[in-house]
């Protein structure tokens, strides 16, 4: 496992999540406000599952700052990699951009359910995504 | 009270690209041009707002124009800054203070997708660094999901940028003067899905200047103006859906550009149904066919029937983008939403030449809307009137 990429944007444990605030209306927001705007607002931990709001693929290499393959010292647009991203909807909650793995551009819909999961994004760090739910998570859910 | 404000006086350098001339060097040209229309000369002019979000301040440029000691504002609104100029420079005269005013947007930006960073919008930086901070996957991420919902196409998309494209060829100050068919926009590379590389506009280079007056002042001049009925900006409300959301609320919530829309009809005093020619912001296909919509020309979805039909061609029933919008013209952000203005001061005025659209009996085109949306969430319509 790499660093994490923000220390605060999710839980430690076996079973992680991402970091939002509760707002002191009940208002869920994400991420976590940082600052003068944090007062008042509890940290909360967000749901491990959702469904696709919305997606895209990135086909370009972002300028800075990016920091994923190709953005490195020699790198260029050759060594990126394409990914997907997307909003998915915490029900109740808030709805939270994050990238999609594990599934093709084409098997992504409307409402899909998706869990929460860390992946490798660097040489130096681990990002959050999420990706498909697997079958024994949809029951406990 | 306010007193009525005209537009007496249009300029604009070309868009696109121009290696020999800087952007605050593109906006003093097009002042110059402006203030040639209007039949002024620069010492005339009371105030002036106006600004770039990447090519320097405005107020610069009366090291070159003259220094007649005017007040002179910079304006830094993102992509809204030439609708704020205008607002401002329209203010400025309605609240009777003066007589004459310009207000004037260039830029340069250089080549590929903007990148902004996250510290400058309130965001954490692993937003930036994880490749989610992009505006083109803001766009993708609000038309897919409008697409599901509203049974919108990807021909749809196509035609928009077809017709941006087609209309960018009559256009003297358009980028773009090429036509590209159908089948070559929809199968350009993917730049964020559903949207292909020609359904995008690009960072680009420009200006545009207008010169507004009091009607008296306009009447003792003897100028060509054209009535601002309605200016509205209006930035956004309590949970929308904008570009750098990192979250979005699970209400759904209001939308700045249906706001400042509404203001301005309300102002004006007419509706949708009165415009003859809209200039609506296109930063990519998907945003026309969604703005159409939320500028209360049509219902979601409709707009299937609009582009299939053509009713938004020159000559259809209402004639969007008629220079080719920001698809065919790019977007230098300072200068993107007077572009607009100028577009619809040109069409009132009858001087639009082959990209000229028809007025009804016998007349000229009424009434002109533009609309421009920018980042962080903020929107700015006027409606112009040829009395």
């Amino acid at each position: 496992m790499g660093e994490k990429i923000d220390p605060n944007l999710w839980s430690n444990g076996a079973e992680p999540h991402l970091m939002g605030g509760r707002l002191p209306t009940g208002q869920i927001v994400f991420p976590m406000p940082v600052g003068d705007a944090a007062e008042g607002v509890e940290p909360y931990k967000l749901s491990r599952r959702g469904k696709l709001w919305s997606w895209t693929s990135q086909g370009f290499l972002p300028k800075e700052p990016y920091e994923g393959p190709g953005s490195g010292p020699g790198e260029g647009p050759p060594d990126f990699q394409s990914y997907l991203l997307g909003y998915v909807e915490l029900p109740g909650e808030v709805i939270v951009e994050s990238r999609i793995v594990g599934a093709r551009l084409e098997d992504l819909h409307l409402g899909m359910e998706l869990e929460f999961c860390i992946v490798p994004f660097n040489v130096r760090y681990d990002t959050f995504a999420f990706r498909p739910a697997t079958a024994s998570e949809s029951k406990a859910a | 009270m306010s007193e009525n404000v005209y537009i007496i006086g249009a300029g604009i350098h070309p868009f696109g690209r121009t290696d020999s001339r800087s952007g605050r060097e593109q906006g003093v040209y097009a002042v110059r041009e402006a203030l040639k229309d209007a039949g002024l000369e620069w010492a005339d002019v009371e105030c002036a707002y106006g600004g770039s979000a990447a090519a320097g301040n405005a107020d610069i440029m009366v090291n070159e124009l003259g220094l007649t000691s005017l007040p002179f504002t910079n304006v830094a609104n993102g992509c809204a800054t030439g609708g704020s100029a205008l607002a401002a420079s329209q203010q400025a005269i309605a609240s009777g203070m003066y007589d004459l005013a310009l207000a004037v947007g260039f830029d340069k930006h250089p080549r590929g997708a903007f990148n902004a960073k996250p510290s400058d919008y309130g965001l954490p930086e692993w937003y930036g660094q994880t490749g989610m901070m992009l505006t083109t996957q803001f766009f993708a991420l609000k038309i897919q999901r409008y697409m599901q919902l509203h049974g919108i196409s990807r021909t749809t998309l196509g035609r928009v940028a077809e017709k941006a494209f087609r209309n960018g060829t009559i256009t003297p100050h358009a980028w773009r003067r090429s036509p590209v068919d159908l089948d070559t926009i929809m199968n350009a590379p993917m730049i964020n899905d559903p949207l292909t590389k020609y359904m995008f506009c690009s960072p680009a280079e420009g200006a545009v200047a207008l010169i507004l007056a009091s009607e008296k002042k306009m009447k003792e001049l003897g100028a060509d103006g054209v009535k601002i009925r309605a200016v509205s900006v209006k930035t956004r409300p309590p949970n929308s859906f904008e570009v750098f959301q990192a979250g979005i609320s699970i209400e759904e919530g209001g939308k700045p550009t249906v706001l400042a829309s509404k203001a301005a009809f309300e102002k004006a005093g007419v509706g949708p149904e009165d415009i003859s020619v809209a200039q609506l912001q296109d930063t990519e296909s998907g945003a026309e066919i969604m703005h159409m919509a939320e500028n209360g020309f049509c219902t979601d979805g409709d707009q299937e029937e609009w582009l299939a039909n053509g009713w938004t061609e020159i000559g259809g029933k209402l004639p969007v983008n008629t220079d080719g919008g920001c698809l065919a013209c790019g977007e230098p952000v300072g200068a993107s939403g007077l572009r607009q203005v100028y577009e619809n001061v040109t069409q009132l005025r009858q001087r639009a030449g082959e990209r000229q659209v028809p007025g009804q009996n016998g007349k000229g085109p009424r009434f002109g809307y533009s609309h421009v949306y920018g980042a962080p969430g903020l929107s700015g319509v006027a409606i112009l009137e040829r009395e």
